[in-house]
C-alpha cells in the first residue's frame, strides 16, 4: 500500500510536467502573438517596441529556455503577469478567482454526492415504480443534457416563470442556488445511475438476504448492509466527477456571471492570454491528478479486497 | 456457421427496447433535417431584416428573428446540420487513430505498449474539454478543425477499451490456431483479433457521438467553435444568453434542440449497449 501511494505521488511529477508541455506548446503554435495590436487593424507597435516587449516577456529567448524558466517559476507559483490585465499578476488573478471556483464546485459537489446517492437508493429499492422511474428521469436528464442547456431552462423556470432566484452575480447566497444547481446536475445524474446499478446487486446478495433473514428491519438492511457495500464502486466515479465540476464551471461561471476562475479562462482565450491560460490548465490539471491519486488512494483503504 | 447471431440477437433486443426505438426515430429525422435543409429551411440562414430584429415568435417567423433578423427556425434547422456532421465525422476520425493505436498497443505488448499506455494515460489524465478548447484556440474556429480537434483528443477511450478486448482475445486457441496455420501479424489482427473486440468498439462509438455534438455545442458557446455566419445551436445559446432577460426565445429554442438531441443519442446508445450485453439476455 505504501511502496503503491509512493509511486503514485512520484508518477504525477511526469504526469504535470507533460501536461505543461503540451500546453505550452499548443499556446506557443498559436498563431498571432500577445505583441500584435489589442485593437483589431491598428498600426503594429514599432519594431523596437516589440522588441522591449518581447525582452521584457522574455519572449525572445529560445522555445526550450523558456520552457524551463516557466517551469521553474510555476513550481514556486509565479506565473509571470497577465497579457491582458497588465497592471496584475497571473498568480493574484488565480488567488482571487480560484476560492469562488472552488465554492461552487465543492457545492455543487456536495449537492451531487447526497442528491446522487438518494436517488440511485430510492431508485433501488423502489426498483420499476415511480420512484425509480422519477430518479432515472432526472439523472438522464442531468447525464445528457449539456449544463449551459439546463442553466438556460433553470433561469426560464425560476427567474422568470417563478421569480425565485437572480438570473446571475455572485453577492448573496441567493446566486448560489441556480449556478450550483447547474453545475451538479450532470455528476447528479452519473452518481445516481451508478448507486442504482450497485444498489439493486447488493440487494440480492446473500449477505442481504442473511440480514434480512435475521430480522432486521428494511432501514438497517438497506443503510448498514446494503449501502456501504454500493458505495464503493461509486467512489471510483468521485475523480471524474471533479473533472466534470471543473471544467462544467466554464459555462456555469458565464451562463450565471460568475467571478470564477471558469469565466477568466474562456475570457483569457480569446485574448491570448499566454500566462492565464497556461496558469489555469495548470491549476485545474494538478487539482484533478491529485483528486484522481486521493480517489484511489482512498478505493484501497475503503475496500479492504484492494491489495497493491 | 457464420458468426452474425449476436448482432442479430441484439438487433432484435434493440427493436424491443421503446426508448431506443424512439431515441433512433428522432436522430433519423434529424439527419434528414441536416440533409434536407437547403428544402426546409422557410428563408436563407444569413439573410439579415434590420426592420424586424429579436422579434418574438409570429406568423411570419415561427421561432421568431435573432439580432439581426435572421429567421430563426432556418437557423436552427441549419444548426442540425452541423451537429450531425460533427457528431459522425469526428467519430470517424476517433476510430480510425483510436483503434489501431490500440490493437497495436495490446497485440504486440512489450515496450511499445508500455510507450503507448503510457502516453495514453497521460492524455487521459487531461481533462478533455479543456484540451479540445486548447487545441482549437490553435488552429481557430471552424467546422474541419472541430473535427480535426475532438479526434485527436478522443481517441483515448476507444484505444483504451480496444487494448484491452484484444489484450483478453490474442490468448485465446482460436488465435493461436490461425497462428498455427500460418496467418500473418496483419491477417490475424484484422481478421480474427479485431472483429472478436468489437462490441465495446461500438457501443464507445455509439457514446461518442453525443459527446461530440456537446463538444461542438461547447465550443461555440464559448466562441471557439463555428464560424459565424454558420449557424450552430451552441453558437446561439451563446450569443442568446447574454440577452435571455429581454430575449428568451433567442436561447430557449436551440437550447430544447440541444436537449432533445441529446437525450435521443442517449437512449440510443443506452439501448445498443443493453443489447450487446450478454449479461442482459
Amino acid at each position: 500500500m505504501f511502496q503503491y501511494a509512493v509511486s503514485r505521488i512520484l508518477w504525477l511529477v511526469p504526469t504535470l510536467l507533460a501536461m505543461a508541455l503540451v500546453t505550452f506548446l499548443v499556446m506557443h503554435a498559436t498563431p498571432g502573438s500577445p505583441l500584435d495590436p489589442v485593437a483589431e487593424g491598428a498600426n503594429p507597435l514599432s519594431p523596437e517596441a516589440q522588441k522591449n516587449l518581447a525582452e521584457h516577456y522574455g519572449l525572445d529567448k529560445p522555445l526550450p529556455q523558456q520552457f524551463l524558466i516557466f517551469v521553474g517559476k510555476a513550481i514556486r507559483g509565479d506565473f509571470g503577469a497577465s497579457f491582458v490585465y497588465k497592471t496584475r499578476t497571473v498568480a493574484e488573478i488565480l488567488r482571487e478567482t480560484f476560492p469562488i471556483s472552488l465554492l461552487l464546485g465543492s457545492m455543487a459537489l456536495a449537492l451531487a454526492i447526497a442528491g446522487g446517492l438518494t436517488l440511485g437508493i430510492l431508485a433501488a429499492v423502489y426498483q420499476n415504480r415511480m420512484w425509480d422511474y422519477v430518479s432515472v428521469t432526472l439523472a438522464t436528464f442531468g447525464v445528457a443534457v449539456p449544463n449551459f442547456v439546463l442553466a438556460v431552462f433553470l433561469i426560464i423556470l425560476f427567474s422568470f416563470v417563478v421569480p425565485l432566484f437572480p438570473t446571475g452575480g455572485w453577492d448573496s447566497p441567493r446566486d448560489w442556488v441556480l449556478p450550483t444547481v447547474a453545475l451538479a446536475l450532470a455528476p447528479m445524474g452519473i452518481i445516481a445511475r451508478f448507486t442504482r446499478a450497485s444498489m439493486l446487486e447488493v440487494i440480492r446478495a446473500d449477505y442481504t438476504l442473511t440480514a434480512r433473514a435475521k430480522g432486521l428491519g428494511e432501514c438497517p438492511v438497506i443503510f448498514k448492509h446494503a449501502l456501504k457495500n454500493a458505495f464503493i464502486p461509486v467512489v471510483t466515479l468521485l475523480g471524474p466527477m471533479f473533472a466534470a465540476v471543473g471544467t462544467g464551471s466554464f459555462f456555469v461561471e458565464s451562463i450565471f456571471r460568475v467571478p470564477g476562475m471558469g469565466r477568466f479562462f474562456v475570457l483569457s482565450m480569446t485574448g491570448r492570454d499566454y500566462p492565464m491560460i497556461m496558469a489555469v490548465v495548470l491549476t485545474y490539471g494538478a487539482f484533478l491528478a491529485v483528486m484522481n491519486l486521493v480517489v484511489d488512494l482512498l478505493y484501497g483503504v475503503l475496500d479492504p479486497r484492494i491489495r497493491y | 456457421m457464420r458468426g452474425t447471431s449476436l448482432w442479430r440477437d441484439a438487433a432484435r433486443r434493440l427493436l424491443r427496447n421503446r426508448l431506443a426505438v424512439a431515441g433512433a426515430v428522432v436522430i433519423v429525422l434529424l439527419c434528414l433535417i441536416a440533409i434536407f435543409a437547403d428544402f426546409l429551411a422557410p428563408l436563407p440562414y444569413t439573410k439579415p431584416n434590420f426592420g424586424r430584429l429579436n422579434e418574438a415568435p409570429s406568423r411570419d417567423y415561427p421561432l421568431g428573428t435573432d439580432q439581426l433578423g435572421r429567421d430563426l427556425l432556418s437557423r436552427m434547422i441549419y444548426g442540425a446540420r452541423v451537429s450531425m456532421l460533427v457528431g459522425l465525422g469526428a467519430q470517424v476520425i476517433v476510430v480510425l487513430i483510436g483503434v489501431p493505436i490500440g490493437a497495436l498497443s495490446g497485440y504486440v505488448g512489450g515496450r511499445t505498449d508500455l510507450f503507448l499506455t503510457r502516453f495514453i494515460d497521460v492524455m487521459y489524465a487531461f481533462p478533455r474539454l479543456l484540451f479540445v478548447i486548447l487545441v482549437m484556440s490553435m488552429l481557430g474556429a471552424g467546422l474541419v478543425n472541430i473535427f480535426i480537434a475532438i479526434g485527436f483528443t478522443g481517441w483515448v477511450g476507444i484505444a483504451r477499451q480496444t487494448r484491452a478486448q484484444v489484450l483478453a482475445i490474442k490468448e485465446k486457441e482460436f488465435v493461436d490456431g490461425a497462428r498455427a496455420l500460418g496467418a500473418g501479424f496483419g491477417r490475424l489482427l484484422v481478421r480474427h483479433v479485431l472483429p472478436n473486440s468489437l462490441t465495446p468498439i461500438v457501443v464507445s462509438v455509439t457514446f461518442g457521438i453525443p459527446e461530440a455534438i456537446f463538444t461542438e455545442a461547447a465550443l461555440s458557446f464559448i466562441g471557439v467553435g463555428i464560424n459565424p455566419p454558420t449557424p450552430s445551436w451552441g453558437q446561439m445559446v451563446g450569443e442568446g444568453q447574454q440577452y435571455i432577460r429581454s430575449y428568451w426565445h433567442l436561447c430557449v429554442f436551440p437550447s430544447i434542440a440541444i436537449a432533445i438531441t441529446m437525450l435521443s443519442f442517449t437512449f440510443f446508445g443506452d439501448g445498443v449497449r443493453d443489447a450487446l450485453d450478454p449479461k442482459l439476455k
